[in-house]
């Protein structure tokens, strides 16, 4: 594979697949409380959380790239924080490439989810809750098995957007070879470059392959979960 | 001893409102009403699926809620396992999960209860085990239903028209289950049901709710053959439910003979060996009344009483009921008002029952 691919290649497919992947994963739980508190709660400032949430899909990506600069760079308020207490730094690190990249996928993420938990039968729930479970377990056992499609979903969402973000990144870490340069970022430099076509085309062609490989995995999942909770 | 259940509770709803009091110790105690009249609130209640604004609710002993002293019990503290209307089974799992879904959450230590082998056996669903919820029948779905409460080890278990969804076959299958679950596992029941017939063979205790309130609570059979009882008196299948023994058999005739407290009965043979015990409902609509003993009548089952109650006019004014008092047991008949006129019928007089037939209503 190395022989098409030049190392500074395969270190960018490496990298995007690792950024993104990162995204997915930590952005997961903040999702799935986020997406219950929308769909579920009663609270002041509901509709500000929602707005909030859903930011990133409506700003230039650029616009979300620079804030991310002011609040988690070395000098930002949060940055400043991150950094003396738990000595991470985010601003030009590949850790903040994947920050960028959740806070994108954030709102795609968070939709899904709040849609297939809206979905879910109380009624349902309210049967677990007299056969004795509590509300922790009548989530664990009951909510979030039946909206697994939608997490599914929402996990495939985020990833590809992930893949694709370049926007908000390049704002917020730059583009380093190795540390900071994604897919989109490293197509990008060889568009930029003479005699860069042939890189670039490589690149894109990778990037296709991989979205089309999410998509299927998505379509796929959501046909054996559905399969199982078949609706009655 | 306790009652199994003790209410009383006010809650309002938007333009509905619900004031129910009352107090039950029978084995299977039916909340009867029309549609709208507040039972699926008032079992809601009882579940914990509703706060109610007011009042207490005592199950087994066990204070549930007390709004005066702030307790509300959680639902799945309570303990009451529930049968839905639809059966809400789970339909990401099993039957066997579901099953034993509740058994999970139930407390090791505690004595009785049901192990899945019994209610298996009991309900007749051992062969469905693996199957996923979706691919059962409605009759299927509501036995699972019933198993997966079971297996939780309820202190109570409400039923809120398990067979309302079912069409006549359904219900005809699963009725002699609910009757066993009855007699033998000891736990009380609270049947919500609109159909009479239901009510007349199933339950031990009656509470008729109308408009959100109590309007009267008892024994099935002396509620069943009291005249003026609201809705109850009036339905058209309304009717008086007795116990019975089987006398004996008259096979020349194809007929069984039944004992009961208003006197010997004749009906179409049973299966049942002699001496057991059945219980009869005889519809008010299929009572004539007679001032003189009859010669010369085709009709078997003649009882013979005394006028204990007569029912009051109702709305249109075509029909009204007249409790008969038999050697003790009471008979209702539902009669024109022109001929109750007609035969100046009063209390205490002296009547004869003609009954054109009496319907069998399990054991």
């Amino acid at each position: 594979m190395s022989d098409w691919l030049s190392a500074e290649e395969w270190t960018a497919v490496r990298l995007s697949l690792l950024v993104a992947t990162t995204a997915m994963l930590a952005s997961l739980p903040f999702g799935l409380a986020i997406a219950w508190l929308l769909a579920r709660g009663r609270f002041w400032g509901k509709s500000l959380l929602d707005a909030v949430v859903h930011l990133p899909l409506i700003l230039p990506p650029v616009v979300t790239g620079y804030l991310l600069l002011i609040g988690f760079g070395r000098r930002g308020p949060i940055g400043q924080w991150l950094y003396d207490w738990f000595g991470i730094v985010l601003s030009f690190r590949w850790t903040g490439a994947a920050l960028a990249c959740a806070v994108m996928g954030f709102p795609l993420l968070v939709r899904a989810i709040r849609l297939s938990i809206e979905a879910v039968d109380r009624k349902l729930e309210d049967a677990a809750g007299t056969l004795g479970a509590n509300p922790f377990w009548v989530f664990l056992t009951v909510t979030l098995p039946l909206c697994l499609p939608g997490i599914l979903a929402g996990m495939i969402l985020c990833f590809a957007k992930a893949m694709g973000e370049f926007g908000a990144t390049i704002t917020f870490v730059s583009n380093i070879p190795g540390e900071t340069q994604t897919l989109p970022s490293a197509i990008y430099t060889f568009t930029q470059v003479p005699n860069g076509d042939a890189g670039a085309l490589r690149l894109t062609l990778i990037s296709i392959a991989i979205s089309v490989a999410a998509l299927f995995c998505s379509e796929a999942l959501a046909r054996i979960v559905g399969k199982r909770i078949a609706v009655e | 001893m306790t009652d199994a259940i003790e209410i009383a509770v006010e809650h309002r709803l938007g333009a509905f409102s619900l004031a129910a009091d009352f107090a039950s110790d029978g084995r299977l105690t039916a909340l009867f009403g029309r549609s709208g009249s507040g039972k699926t609130s008032l079992v809601n209640i009882i579940a914990g699926l509703i706060r109610p604004q007011r009042g207490r609710v005592v199950i087994d002993g066990r204070v549930m809620v007390d709004s005066e002293r702030g307790v509300f019990v959680p639902k799945h503290k309570r303990r009451i396992g529930y049968v839905f209307q639809e059966a809400r089974l789970f339909p990401h799992l099993t039957v066997r999960q579901n099953l034993l879904y509740g058994h999970w959450f139930a407390p090791r230590a505690e004595a009785g209860g049901s192990d899945l082998d019994d209610v298996l056996d009991l309900l007749g669903i051992g062969h469905l085990l693996q199957r996923q919820p979706g691919s059962l029948s409605g009759g299927e779905k509501q036995r699972v239903a019933i198993g997966r409460a079971l297996l939780a080890k309820p202190r109570l278990l409400l039923m809120d028209e398990p067979l309302a969804s079912l069409d006549e076959a359904r219900k005809a299958e699963i009725l002699p289950y609910i009757e066993r679950l009855r007699d033998a596992f000891g736990i009380p029941i609270v049947y919500v049901s609109h159909s009479v017939a239901e009510v007349a063979r199933l339950a031990t205790n009656l509470v008729v709710l109308d408009q959100g309130a109590v309007s009267a609570s008892g024994s099935t059979i002396e509620l069943m053959s009291r005249p003026g009882v609201p809705i109850l008196s009036a339905a058209p299948e309304a009717g008086s439910v007795l116990d019975a023994r089987i006398l004996c058999h008259e096979p020349e005739h194809g007929l069984s003979v039944l004992e009961t407290q208003a006197g010997p009965l004749h009906v179409p043979q049973r299966s049942l060996p002699v001496g057991s015990h059945l219980r009869v409902r005889i519809l008010a609509s299929d009572v004539l009344i007679s001032l003189k003993p009859l010669e010369g009548i085709s009709a078997l089952n003649v009882l013979s009483g005394t006028v204990a109650e007569i029912g009051a006019r109702r709305g249109d004014g075509s029909a009204l009921e007249i409790g008969i008092d038999c050697n003790g047991a009471s008979l209702l008949a539902r009669l024109t008002s022109k001929s109750a006129e007609h035969l100046g019928l009063k209390p205490g007089n002296r009547v004869y029952a003609v009954i054109k037939s009496v319907s069998i209503d399990g054991q």
